[in-house]
């Protein structure tokens, strides 16, 4: 009698220091949590307050808390002075258009590739996949100055006279802006390591049903790669959104230019600097939008593929 | 089927792209001929609003005043300008008309970038010195304007400091400048100078090469163009270069701030070296209080640095004289005092002047005209300027802070020297 | 790799045609060559694999190759003087210029902070935001607001925020109750480069935990359930569980963490130009400095390929130690 009640009472109290210990590390996690995320976003902070202020403001508030806090002379003056200075819906269409087209084929094409790369079995297989891990190591920037001189001779398809003729430079054009940049070493590489965690015997078993590789590509793989798909998506939205150097050596025309060149505007002989911040809080917000889409999809896609690593 | 549709695309892709080699190259045969000569022409002054309403007006001046020619503008943003530049350059894709900074002009024209600019003297003849840019005897460029550091003090702080207030005639000597600056601190002011050093580029070579040639030091030895030898690393250049160390190490001067003339305006400084182009700015906020004084006089008399942005015409140019048609057309008085009163910067003729509200006699930025006629110094007018100003600018930033000022210098003369001689002494 | 679970119809169907290990014979492998489906097979792999090689072979080998080529000899960006051919000679310059040698070491101790510090606070990051608790969602999209921020946008403000008189050191100034002085960070050799690691962990860290995150959750709940029900402690599952289950995807953030520390350039495009006293410059940013900006580009081009030998070394060592070791 004595011996239970003894261990009931023991139960009971382990289960409630459970309980107290899980509370109180819930409450650190969150904690935690609030202190890294102050971290990460002070400067995004500084930054959409900073939008809102003029510059002379911004300079004296710089060393103080109020650098966080919209306080003094606020107004929306700075984004008015922004739509001034630059065509944002030019450069906004522009960005999108090009991300969009480099993100879209970049899926395609990179996933195709790392299909046939983790999932058939062919000759040189190896060699291709070597050669393609081998070429993440090059930064764009090395190789930009020969790039400027090659796509400007490579041949194009334009329109003239309402014919189709080619002609040779891809200067000033957007797809000297996507091509480029749609095959993707890191995509490859990554669609190639996680299709390698399908079973294959899901091909197999498609195969005896008939179904031909492009079939099972597309049919099998790449709706059960969701996960896949997604972080490659925010992985080539990122640099395309944010390209500059790129567009600024090939691209002339100011109705082809990204958003990220329109930034340079506001750096005249002294900087706009409320406008810089108006303008950066501008082009970060679609962004953003963006992130916030996909990485619904992103993890709720892992919850619905029913397949585990 | 399915199976196939994968070899049977590619197949059709091919296809497509061998009947396409058939349709013809475009731009072969069958040119328009009728309308106008298109001149291209590209600006330095994306999101500069003021600069780019004068060019509009005198396009649309130019296309309408004839209709044989007609000139269509690209404006890039300045601080992606020279990089732009250097891209169509390598691909082959200049513009007709292009803007460039003026000590920029010798490395484009010996590359064979530009041509001559051919324009009559009677409009070259008119103009300030240091807006002709000139190489091996032949002019390639000229500008609307051309600018000039100052620097911007308060007359009432000057005074209550008991600072001598310095004329053209009399400037500070270095040795005033550096009791002035003592006298500062110790009034109140924790950096009594804004020099300017958070600047990047080429504000370096143009701000700060002028003190060291007003020390008797230079860039290179422009009598040979061939070596900085002694200019660049001799004994003037040494005291100048200690001297800009220590303006740091005491705390006169600093690398903070931002870039633009706010510490100036919000009276964090007393002294401010700057450009005519924050000039008006800082009438506003002081009023009759504001002083524009000319630099300390380093030991051969004050300098400053001359030539702005300038205007050429590329040799792939498919109509130069279309483009000197231009260029003719836009050199007016009426144009150049509405660029100098628009952009505050110094009109290129004395015609312009007259006409200009801030810049005529007894206009309230006159000062500025006396200081450029005075002092300007054009940079070395050579091919190797690109090197030289970038190799200036990593030395004197290295020595702000706290290399070694002899063998940093010795370091930086050695990259210019054999930059040049790799050139094979940039024809010279 | 862990069991599939076979809830899915098309995984039980597939049981009974397991496919011939990859360890064929022979006799398999001269059976495989003469079977058409072996030979469509080989096909639908090649024209699968082509558009995507073939735009890296147009846009990444070619323009490498051309690199290459300049590198052997004195071309400039902007000269009449026609190239010359010049052999090896860029690469002894650059072997003698003490402004590469620095370069090289500023950019392999960048890597050396980088690389392990990245990688252990995203999975930090990544296992805080794995939790089941309400409100993980926003702090997952706030830990990762970092990264779509732009890179050039980035470390505009920062620099900003590290003047001798910025946010950092009234931050600093404050915490310490003045105990403690701030200095200018990015204009003294000592911190200028500590100031850049941390903004460049700060800003990409996101990005490696979003990775992280992606691996954690391929790893089966029952997993967890089956440890604790053996009385794990939350340490225990996540050397048991946890960190056997993340091979492949820390393969994946080591590799990518690497390439793009030793590709450092942006950041000090915009906030130091290699300096002070070069105590920044990174071989990408030197090779642009020298081929691009000074436009000498036989010489940038050579910086460019040493850099790629380089990483390759680096790549190779690093695949080398993080091996299959059961193979």
């Amino acid at each position: 009698m004595t011996t239970l009640t003894r261990n009931i009472s023991e139960v009971r109290r382990s289960n409630l220091g459970e309980r107290q210990l899980r509370r109180r590390r819930r409450t650190w996690t969150y904690l935690a949590m609030a202190a890294l995320a102050a971290f990460f976003l002070f400067p995004l902070v500084f930054m959409f307050v900073s939008s809102l202020k003029p510059d002379g403001q911004i300079l004296s508030d710089s060393d103080s808390i109020r650098a966080f806090l919209p306080v003094g002379d606020i107004s929306l003056d700075n984004y008015a002075g922004v739509f001034d200075r630059v065509p944002v819906a030019q450069f906004m269409f522009n960005s999108i258009f090009v991300t969009v087209s480099i993100v879209g084929l970049g899926l395609v094409v990179n996933s195709m590739c790392g299909f046939a790369l983790s999932r058939l079995q062919w000759k040189g297989r190896g060699l291709v996949l070597a050669l393609i891990i081998a070429t993440l190591i090059i930064p764009f920037e090395t190789i930009a100055v020969p790039m400027v001189y090659w796509v400007s001779k490579l041949p194009t398809l334009v329109f003239e006279d309402g014919l189709l003729k080619y002609d040779f430079g891809w200067l000033n054009t957007y797809q000297v802006q996507i091509i480029p940049f749609v095959a993707n070493a890191f995509s490859i590489f990554l669609f190639t390591q996680y299709f390698s965690t399908i079973p294959k015997s899901i091909d197999e078993a498609a195969r005896i049903d008939g179904a031909g590789w492009f079939t099972i590509y597309r049919r099998i793989i790449v709706p059960l790669s969701g996960p896949a798909f997604a972080t490659v998506a925010i992985l080539t939205f990122l640099p395309a959104w944010n390209s500059y150097l790129w567009p600024l050596m090939v691209v002339q025309q100011e109705e082809l230019r990204p958003v990220m060149v329109g930034m340079q505007y506001f750096f005249q002989l002294n900087t706009a600097w409320g406008e810089v911040m108006a303008y950066t809080s501008m082009i970060t917000l679609p962004v953003l939008v963006v992130f916030l889409a996909f990485q619904r999809a992103f993890v709720s896609s892992v919850a619905a593929s029913g397949v585990k690593g | 089927m399915k199976r196939r549709s994968l070899p049977v695309m590619v197949s059709l892709c091919a296809a497509s792209a061998l009947a396409l080699t058939a349709c013809g190259q475009a731009g072969q045969g069958g040119g328009s001929g009728d309308g106008p000569i298109e001149l291209t022409m590209w600006t330095h002054s994306a999101g500069n609003p003021a600069e780019l309403e004068v060019y509009d007006k005198i396009i649309t001046d130019f296309n309408a005043s004839q209709d044989e020619y007609e000139v269509v503008e690209e404006a890039f943003p300045q601080g992606a300008y020279n990089d732009a530049i250097t891209a169509a350059a390598a691909a082959n894709d200049l513009p007709c008309l292009l803007d460039m900074d003026g000590p920029i002009m010798p490395n484009w024209a010996w590359a064979g970038y530009i041509q001559p600019l051919d324009l009559p003297a009677s409009i070259t003849d008119e103009l300030l010195p240091t807006a002709v840019g000139t190489y091996q005897d032949e002019i390639y460029s000229a500008g609307y304007w051309d600018a000039a550091l100052s620097i911007f003090a308060r007359k009432s702080v000057l005074d209550a400091n008991g600072i001598r207030i310095p004329t053209v005639d009399e400037p500070w000597t270095i040795d005033e400048f550096d009791a002035a600056l003592a006298t500062l601190q110790s009034a109140g002011y924790a950096t009594p100078l804004d020099i300017g050093a958070e600047d990047t580029g080429e504000w370096w070579s143009y701000a700060y090469s002028p003190m060291l040639q007003s020390a008797g030091g230079d860039e290179i030895d422009r009598d040979s163009m061939l070596s900085a030898d002694g200019a660049l690393n001799g004994p003037e250049a040494v005291d100048f270069f200690t001297w800009f160390q220590n303006a740091f190490k005491k705390g006169w001067t600093s690398s903070a701030g931002t870039i633009g003339n706010q510490e100036f305006v919000d009276d964090e400084v007393a002294l401010s070296y700057t450009g005519v182009w924050n000039a008006l700015a800082s009438i506003e906020a002081v009023g009759d209080d504001l002083l524009i004084l000319p630099p300390p006089d380093f030991g051969t008399g004050p300098k400053i640095g001359g030539g702005s942005w300038q205007w050429g015409i590329s040799s792939s140019c498919n109509s130069p004289e279309g483009a000197r048609a231009y260029l003719e057309f836009s050199f007016k008085d009426e144009y150049l005092a509405e660029f100098a009163d628009k952009q505050i910067v110094i009109p290129a003729t004395a015609g312009a002047e007259a006409q200009s509200l801030h810049f005529k006699e007894g206009g309230d930025l006159r000062p500025f005209v006396e200081l450029s006629q005075k002092f300007a110094l054009a940079r070395p007018e050579t091919p190797a300027y690109p090197v030289i100003s970038s190799t200036f600018e990593k030395a004197a930033k290295d020595i702000m802070n706290g290399a070694d000022v002899q063998s940093t210098l010795d370091g930086a003369v050695q990259e210019i020297d054999a930059n040049i001689e790799s050139n094979d002494g940039y024809g010279f | 790799m862990l069991q599939t679970t076979t809830h899915s119809a098309v995984a039980v169907s597939a049981a009974p045609t397991v496919p011939p290990s990859e360890k064929t014979g022979r006799t398999a492998r001269a059976r495989r060559r003469s079977n058409p489906a072996v030979r469509r097979e080989r096909r639908a792999g090649l024209a699968m694999a082509a558009p995507a090689a073939l735009l890296l072979i147009l846009f990444l080998i070619i323009p490498v190759l051309l690199a290459f080529g300049l590198s052997f000899s004195n071309a400039r960006l902007i000269s009449p003087n026609p190239p010359r051919l010049v052999g090896i000679d860029n690469f002894l310059r650059a072997f003698s210029d003490p402004v590469f040698l620095r370069s090289t070491l500023n950019t392999f101790v960048f890597a050396a902070v980088v690389v392990p510090v990245q990688a252990g606070l995203g999975l930090l990051l990544a296992v805080l935001v794995n939790q089941k608790i309400r409100g993980v969602t926003a702090f997952r999209v706030i830990f990762f607001i970092p990264v779509v921020t732009s890179i050039v946008v980035v470390s505009i403000l920062w620099k900003f925020m590290y003047q001798p008189d910025g946010l950092i050191n009234s931050f600093i100034d404050s915490i310490t109750f003045g105990a403690w002085q701030g200095t200018a960070w990015l204009n003294d050799p000592n911190t200028a480069l500590g100031a850049i690691i941390v903004l460049s962990i700060w800003q990409a860290v996101g990005f490696h935990m979003l990775i992280w995150l992606s691996g954690l959750q391929t790893i089966p709940e029952e997993l967890y359930e089956a440890a604790r029900m053996d009385g794990a402690s939350s340490w225990q599952q996540f050397a048991n569980v946890t960190w056997p289950g993340l091979r492949s995807t820390m393969v994946f953030v080591l590799v990518t963490i690497t390439i793009a520390a030793l590709g450092l350039f942006v950041q000090i495009d915009v906030m130091t130009q290699g300096g002070p006293v070069n105590s920044t410059s990174t071989l990408v940013y030197q090779a642009v400095r020298k081929g691009y900006r000074e436009q000498e580009i036989g010489y940038g081009a050579a910086i460019s390929l040493i850099f790629f030998v380089l990483v390759l070394i680096v790549s190779v060592v690093q695949r080398y130690l993080t091996r299959d070791k059961e193979d």
